[in-house]
């Protein structure tokens, strides 16, 4: 296991509970001889430790970083340039056999799991930061470039890239753009779909395409749009044009209390209303806060029912003007124990307990489901009373860290499996906040992606021809289907019109002939 | 219903008139030249939807229209039989000032949801580029103005809608709150289709809140040495424009324009760095120029549309002048230069073979920069030249990815029923 694998896959989580093998997961031994004819071609190709096929070394590759969905691949291979990616699709378009692709791993709905009769094409030696072209304010960078590492590389320069999920130290931006990552300061700066401009893309039979480019609006549909945040599910991204964003002049942040999340949600909603857009407000209720103290001593205020973590940046003359109005807001909200942070390291010393928050649960439970269902900013406190009192009537302990400023919710539900029914207990905890997003014209997820873990959640957000006007997309770029089935789509979908090879005897869809799939 | 071959005239309109309110088309109702014979007027979503099943039903072509101020865009259809006007839909249906969002119906017009929405010091990011714009047409055009620099186009500030397909199936994606990554986002397919694939009646978008304060600090560009280094001092400082404009008038006189927004304090420092960046002649204003966003083209000329790298706008400048001398006709621009995009005009009765000429050579310097030279809408004489041009290719010039392009229309609408032709490689 790389150090990457092993930072994705730690924390605790529920117990590895190997999901059933079904038409979303493939079956092991399908399609072997395909699946030999992709390694022969790989082999070919690529150095020989690039071609994983024994078991021991192919189970480093099982789950993402939701790890309790687990799937051994049938083959993993770890291409270093497009034409490798494009030989390795091409062959599995030849033979059908599905791929998933992956970057480091960190994902959070299981988009990476694999396919027990598919190939995972893992896209860490993809590397290199091609071309900084900072004067365009733009970077050219191989899938697996780590987020942080292009920011690290341009600050120099002084530029960054925007998109900063928590995992930004070791998630890659193939990862980003499959996922549509966000981040704590997409409030300001949007989501990685903001800052792509252009993808070089092998589809799903194995061509090579180029989407968008150096300069905005290319001519005609806008795929770009369209294959950033689709999950792997439209083609295998092997290089991305990214905008890079020119350093603010100054950053402030603050870390504040309050007596409660109530006063916390309220401040949040009058620095938005007073027309400031802070780059990030974050919020942590008690129980998040006791955890992440337990964890890494982040000294977050004594008492606070609620913390918020607020940042505005931006030309020094509205930072300062900026910071007096947040000051004023939050003081008429019950704020106490006010940190300001005016430098890196003061900034980071308050970031670093929700920073760590996820993982410092584990320090107060055992297990836990994370959520990451988003409202409307205004629903925050009543959300989060009903929260409290699911909490309370069920018995289930939640804790909640999330991004206040866009209504994005990770409402970590805790549990210890050792318990008989706690499990259980949680899943339906789990599933009734998802409801109240829902209810509330929210989201299902606002940026860890539907993969397999939320599949079965889109028919409650999406009604039947909203899914169906999804699958014609993927239609146009996989008739097949060998591009990551199994995720985003609720049920397994067939595309008509399959153009290419149909096997003997395959008059009528094994899936189809059982009622898994539906003809579409 | 002339237009239609073997189509029982008096059976499509019984049928349309059922789905939803008529009219006669009349000469106005002509995009780019092409006809329509009857133009239909929805009032929602179901309407729009009933219209689309009809139309499907009796083999009509349609091409949706909002306020009609871009239908000669693109290139003219095939056939037009129903124009789908949806000013009939011209609501905000929502308008959630503490989330910041706005929910309208396809037909408002653009400064109708800004009346609206500024009632809370707020506004919907979007230029009114053609003066009555609504947001469906705004939307299908892919729209933009000098806000660019500050929150980017359509595509990233509208975060759900409901469209109606060629066959009448009506569908949502996105949804109405910002940060949401559940499935596909097809709304982005929409954005800039001219209305190819499908009808957009619906659209929520994220607001912002309206800058108490402004500047615009002004400044004489002398030739395209100097644009390229003041669009580069204003683009690469930390005074964060929300606006880095160019414009050329083609006759030696262009200003870079660049745009501050903030509070009142905040502004006027910045205004004050930004002045002694800009040097000398640089001047500040509270107000922004004259034609501030609009087009520079006028009726019956060409527009194009020039996106490139930052660092090739030197070099696009000086093409538009050696262009200029080598035809004898120099386009005037207008645009957002420090976003990497300009839009070019020549003016009516230029000659084809001029038009043909400048655009081969922006089309070459654009490409080089990354970027491309697109005809926006041409007289129907430039149209037809540039269909027969195998150097300069059409209008749209080269287009990448092209078969997954038209493999989205197959998906969508098999049956080329909407605006067929008017869009990159016939589709």
């Amino acid at each position: 296991m790389t150090a990457t694998d092993q930072a994705a896959t730690t924390g605790p989580q529920p117990t590895p509970d190997p999901i059933p093998e079904d038409s979303s997961t493939g079956h092991v031994g399908d399609n072997a001889a395909g699946i030999a004819a992709v390694a022969d071609v790989a082999r070919a190709r690529l150095r020989p430790d690039a071609v994983i096929d024994d078991h021991a070394r192919l189970r480093t590759y099982e789950c993402d970083g939701l790890t309790h969905y687990r799937v051994t691949p049938a083959l993993v291979v770890l291409p270093e340039t497009t034409a490798d990616v494009e030989a390795v699709v091409r062959a599995c378009a030849e033979h059908r056999v599905p791929f998933v692709a992956r970057g480091s791993g960190t994902g959070l709905s299981g988009g990476a799991l694999p396919r027990a009769d598919g190939v995972v094409i893992v896209l860490t030696r993809m590397r290199a930061i091609l071309d900084l072209r900072l004067e365009d304010q733009r970077a050219v960078v191989e899938p697996g470039v780590i987020n942080l590492d292009l920011s690290k590389a341009s600050t120099p320069g002084g530029y960054y890239f925007a998109p900063d999920p928590s995992s930004q130290t070791i998630c890659s931006i193939g990862g980003n753009v499959a996922e549509n990552s966000g981040g704590a300061h997409c409030l300001k700066y949007g989501f990685t779909t903001n800052h792509v401009t252009g993808l070089t893309m092998v589809t799903a039979a194995g061509d090579v395409v180029e989407l968008g480019g150096l300069a905005p609006d290319t001519p005609g549909y806008d795929l770009l749009g369209a294959v950033v945040g689709s999950e792997g599910t439209l083609g295998v991204v092997t290089s991305v044009t990214v905008r890079m964003v020119r350093l603010p002049e100054k950053v402030i942040t603050l870390l504040v209390g309050f007596p409660s999340t109530d006063e916390a949600g309220a401040a949040t909603s009058a620095i938005i209303g007073a027309g400031i857009v802070p780059s990030a407000v974050e919020m942590m209720d008690a129980l998040a806060v006791e955890a992440a103290e337990a964890a890494v001593r982040c000294n977050y205020p004594d008492g606070a029912g609620a913390v918020l973590i607020i940042e505005v940046d931006g030309p020094t003359a509205e930072v300062d003007h900026e910071l007096e109005q947040v000051q004023a807001l939050v003081a008429e909200h019950g704020a106490f124990g006010t940190r300001i942070a005016h430098d890196a390291a003061d900034r980071a010393l308050i970031w670093k307990g929700r920073k760590s928050a996820f993982a410092a649960v584990g320090r107060i439970s055992p297990d836990y489901i994370v959520q990451d269902g988003v409202i409307p900013r205004t629903a925050l406190p009543e959300v989060l009373r009903a929260i409290a009192d699911l909490s309370e009537a069920s018995g289930v302990r939640v804790a909640n860290v999330f991004h206040a400023g866009d209504g994005n919710l990770h409402p970590l539900v805790l549990f210890d499996e050792r318990v008989e029914g706690a499990s259980a207990a949680a899943e339906k905890v789990s599933g009734a906040i998802l409801d109240l997003c829902i209810e509330r014209g929210g989201s299902i997820t606002g940026e860890h992606g539907v993969g397999i873990d939320k599949a079965k959640h889109m028919p409650r957000m999406f009604a039947e021809e909203d899914l169906d006007t999804m699958a014609r997309l993927r239609c146009a770029f996989d008739p097949a289907g060998i591009a990551n089935p199994g995720k985003i789509f609720p049920t397994p979908r067939l595309c008509g019109e399959v153009p290419g090879r149909h096997r003997a005897g395959e008059a009528v869809h094994p899936a189809v002939a059982s009622g898994q799939a539906q003809v579409f | 219903m002339s237009a239609a071959p073997g189509v029982d005239a008096d059976a499509v309109l019984r049928d349309l008139g059922s789905a939803c309110p008529l009219e006669a088309a009349g000469p106005a109702d002509a995009g780019a030249g092409v006809a329509p014979s009857v133009v239909a007027r929805p009032r929602s979503t179901q309407e729009t939807a009933e219209v689309l099943r009809v139309a499907a039903s009796h083999r009509l072509v349609t091409v949706p229209r909002g306020a009609g101020t871009k239908l000669a865009w693109g290139r003219p259809p095939e056939r037009v039989d129903v124009v789908l006007d949806t000013t009939a839909m011209d609501r905000v249906l929502d308008h959630a000032a503490g989330d910041l969002i706005v929910d309208v119906e396809a037909g408002a017009r653009l400064a109708h949801v800004n009346e609206v929405v500024s009632s809370a010091g707020q506004r919907l990011a979007l230029d009114e580029t053609c003066r009555g714009a609504t947001v469906g047409g705004t939307l299908a055009a892919n729209a933009s103005g000098p806000l660019r620099v500050a929150v980017g186009t359509p595509r990233d500030l509208m975060i759900g809608c409901t469209v109606v397909r060629a066959d009448g199936v009506v569908a949502k994606a996105g949804g109405r709150v910002v940060k949401n990554v559940a499935g596909y986002d097809v709304g982005k397919l929409a954005i800039g289709s001219l209305g190819t694939l499908v009808v957009i009646t619906r659209a929520a978008f994220r607001l912002h809140p309206l800058p108490p304060a402004r500047s615009v600090v002004s400044v004489a560009a002398d030739g395209p040495d100097a644009a390229h280094r003041l669009v580069h001092a204003a683009v690469h400082s930390r005074l964060v424009p929300a606006a880095v404009e160019l414009d050329d008038d083609g006759e030696g006189r262009a200003t870079v324009s660049v745009l501050l927004e903030g509070t009142g304090g905040g502004v006027a420092v910045r205004s004050a760095d930004l002045l002694s960046l800009l040097g000398d002649g640089a001047s500040a204003s509270t107000e922004v120029p004259q034609a501030w966003g609009a087009y520079p083209w006028a009726d019956g000329g060409t527009g194009l549309k020039l996106t490139f790298a930052l660092s090739g706008l030197r070099a696009v400048l000086a093409t538009v002048v050696s262009a200029g001398s080598a035809t004898g006709v120099r386009a005037s621009l207008r645009g957002s230069a420090g976003a990497g995009v300009l839009h070019a005009a020549l003016p009516p009765g230029t000659e084809t073979g001029t038009v043909v000429e400048t655009l081969a050579r922006l089309r070459a310097v654009c490409s080089e920069h990354g970027g491309a030279a697109v005809v926006l809408t041409a007289p129907r004489g430039v149209e037809e030249a540039l269909a027969a041009q195998p150097v300069a290719g059409d209008g749209w010039g080269p287009v990448p990815a092209l078969a997954l392009m038209r493999a989205v229309k197959e998906r969508f609408d098999p049956e080329r029923r909407l605006a067929p032709g008017r869009f990159v490689g016939g589709i």
